[in-house]
């Protein structure tokens, strides 16, 4: 695998322009040891990182569990809360145990997964140091580690609500270590890993398989969203419907809740997108406004169809319009323009709402909490729409050639088709390697431990038969 | 004795208390409750999910009186509770065995 043209977003530019603007500093040093390394820490970066981290654990507990805990009956709100909160807990460890060392090590020749030469953080430190997107600007490993971390916990507790209501909540767990393992860790190496701005030009195939494609994923709107999205609807076909569905009415027991989670979701989403970047630079910034305002323009976007489809603008539409903007903006948060993520923000809700309101009801799947049609739909819309907003013919960021030390920026290089093309193939690897691999694991985990609790267990509610509480005693 | 038993409009309670309070009545239940009758139930939709729903809010207040106090009571709710719309709600009297005052043991009107 070679790279002609590998590329990823305008991230270098700041640190290339600081290099710029301050001629007495040294030439950028190529391929630092550690000791360099740790003259290359930026103090401010370094603390954006961990209120990022943070902000994202944020998304998971309370905001996206209660977001879905809203939305689910009375009976089950505890099981939705607790499964987020247990998958969050699991996964954390996980990611430790040989999650990192899968996704974010080289794996030679494969471009598939990484080695396991980090398990249990192995050689990690406190003087081991991660890559930023600028030459010679780096990170300490553990914050790196736990940055990413917070996004091995948020993406399968995102499949859920696909088959809340009724998921044997053992089972579960035993299926999200699997799915971390086969496919998320995977999935996070092929888009994210590659070998640093300091190092590739002399290993220029040390990165991971979508990443050599030239694929653009700012946030995870491939690895986190189209990868739980996917993998939700497969377990919701695999799980089959709720009992009673879809004649019995089921209605959210409160969307107070369900508002309350969405806005921590928005607030923790800055975390999730401009954290991104790695740094605290300019292109932060850009990532940092573009999902404020893609997420305006969706929930509007959400509220204005429904208004001309209904005559009545609901609030779980406009939050959930809000979550569709959030979820398109993700992967091109660093590299879109505010004013075409607005556009992507306007574009993705009317889309989302022909899955959620007409094509999951004529295909009769009971996707309990709109994970396929918000996660998955968004995030192809948002990965696709990278392609063209990234362009710097439309404002857009461009991309960054990482083959050449230091990084170069060749605007006029950049190519919308060509690169839609790639999104288009990144997408279509991302739903069948996610979805075929989920079925697998679902079909294993049916057969040994089974997926479902009793039909009675269902009807008496999860919160009781699963847990033996009861969210409400009054 | 009379039971006057009124399901009305969550939003004339007020009105059907101070009717009752003017009249001297001293103390009534009210409860929250569903039902349906002529009025159609409201329909709800989720992410473009309808669901109809048959039962609609309505309050009960039960009151009870002495016999010559009933026909006031049931021409003040009446008139109370009536906004001319659909669904204004019912009244049913119903004849009272006994009553007793838990607190003293008094019994029949005394108790009321």
């Amino acid at each position: 695998m070679t790279f002609s043209k590998k590329l990823c977003g305008v991230m270098g530019a700041v640190g290339l322009s600081l290099l710029a603007a301050a001629p007495a500093l040294a030439a950028p040093i190529k391929a630092p040891d550690a000791a360099a390394m740790a003259g290359m820490v930026n103090k401010g970066d370094v603390a954006w990182m961990l209120v990022s981290a943070a902000l994202v654990l944020m998304m998971s507990v309370p905001g996206l569990a209660l977001f879905y805990g809203g939305l689910v009956r009375t009976k089950n709100m505890l099981s939705v809360l607790m499964q987020v909160f247990m998958i969050v807990s699991v996964a954390g460890l996980v990611w430790c145990c040989w999650g990192y060392s899968i996704a974010f090590t080289s794996g030679g020749d494969n471009h598939f997964f990484g080695g396991l030469s980090k398990a249990f953080l192995m050689g990690v430190d406190g003087t081991t140091y991660g890559a930023t997107f600028s030459n010679n600007v780096y990170l300490p490993e553990f914050v790196f580690v736990v940055f990413q971390m917070t996004f091995a916990m948020i993406t399968p507790a995102l499949i859920v609500g696909a088959f809340a209501e009724r998921v044997k909540f053992s089972s579960l767990i035993v299926f999200v270590v699997l799915w971390l393992t086969f496919i998320y860790f995977p999935m996070a190496h092929m888009v994210w890993y590659w070998a640093g701005p300091d190092f590739l030009v002399d290993t220029p195939s040390d990165a991971g398989l979508l990443w050599s494609w030239g694929a653009l994923d700012f946030a995870g709107g491939t690895v986190v969203h189209i990868n739980a999205g996917i993998a939700g609807l497969v377990g919701a076909l695999m799980i089959g419907k709720r009992v009673g569905f879809p004649k019995e009415p089921m209605p959210p027991h409160s969307l107070t809740m369900t508002m309350i989670g969405a806005s921590l979701l928005w607030v923790g989403w800055f975390g999730f997108n401009a954290g991104s970047n790695l740094e605290a630079n300019a292109v932060t910034g850009v990532a940092f406004i573009n999902t404020m305002v893609a997420t305006c323009a969706a929930a509007v976007s959400w509220s204005l169809v429904e208004q001309v489809h209904h005559g009545k603008a609901s609030l779980l539409g406009a939050v959930t319009g809000a979550v569709a903007g959030l979820v398109a903006i993700t992967p091109a948060a660093g590299y879109a323009a505010p004013m075409t993520s607005i556009v992507l923000g306007f574009v993705v809700s009317p889309i989302c709402y022909i899955f959620v309101a007409f094509v999951k009801g004529k295909v009769g799947y009971d996707d309990s909490l709109d994970v396929f049609g918000v996660h998955c739909i968004g995030g192809i819309v948002g990965a696709i729409g990278t392609g063209i907003v990234a362009a710097p013919s439309l404002g857009g960021q461009g991309v960054f050639d990482y083959t050449v030390f230091p990084a170069a920026f060749h605007p006029e290089a950049y190519s919308i088709p060509a690169q839609v093309w790639i999104q288009v193939k990144a997408v279509v690897f991302t739903l069948l390697f996610s979805g075929i691999g989920s079925a697998i694991l679902y079909f294993i985990i049916d057969k040994t431990m089974g997926l479902r609790p009793s039909q009675e267990a269902e009807m008496e509610g999860l919160d009781l038969s699963s847990h033996g509480e009861r969210a409400y005693n009054y | 004795m009379k039971l006057v038993m009124a399901i009305i409009k969550p939003f004339k309670l007020d009105d059907v208390r101070e009717a009752l309070s003017s009249l001297g009545i001293a103390g009534m239940t009210v409860s929250e409750v569903k039902g349906f009758g002529r009025q159609k139930g409201q329909t709800e939709i989720y992410r473009g999910a309808e669901y109809s729903t048959n039962m609609v809010p309505k309050i009960k207040v039960e009151v009870v009186c002495d016999d010559d106090l009933a026909p006031r009571v049931i021409e003040a709710v009446q008139a109370a509770a009536n906004s001319g719309a659909i669904g204004d709600g019912k009244i049913f009297v119903l004849d009272v065995e006994q009553a007793v005052r838990i607190r003293t043991g008094e019994t029949g009107e005394t108790a009321l």
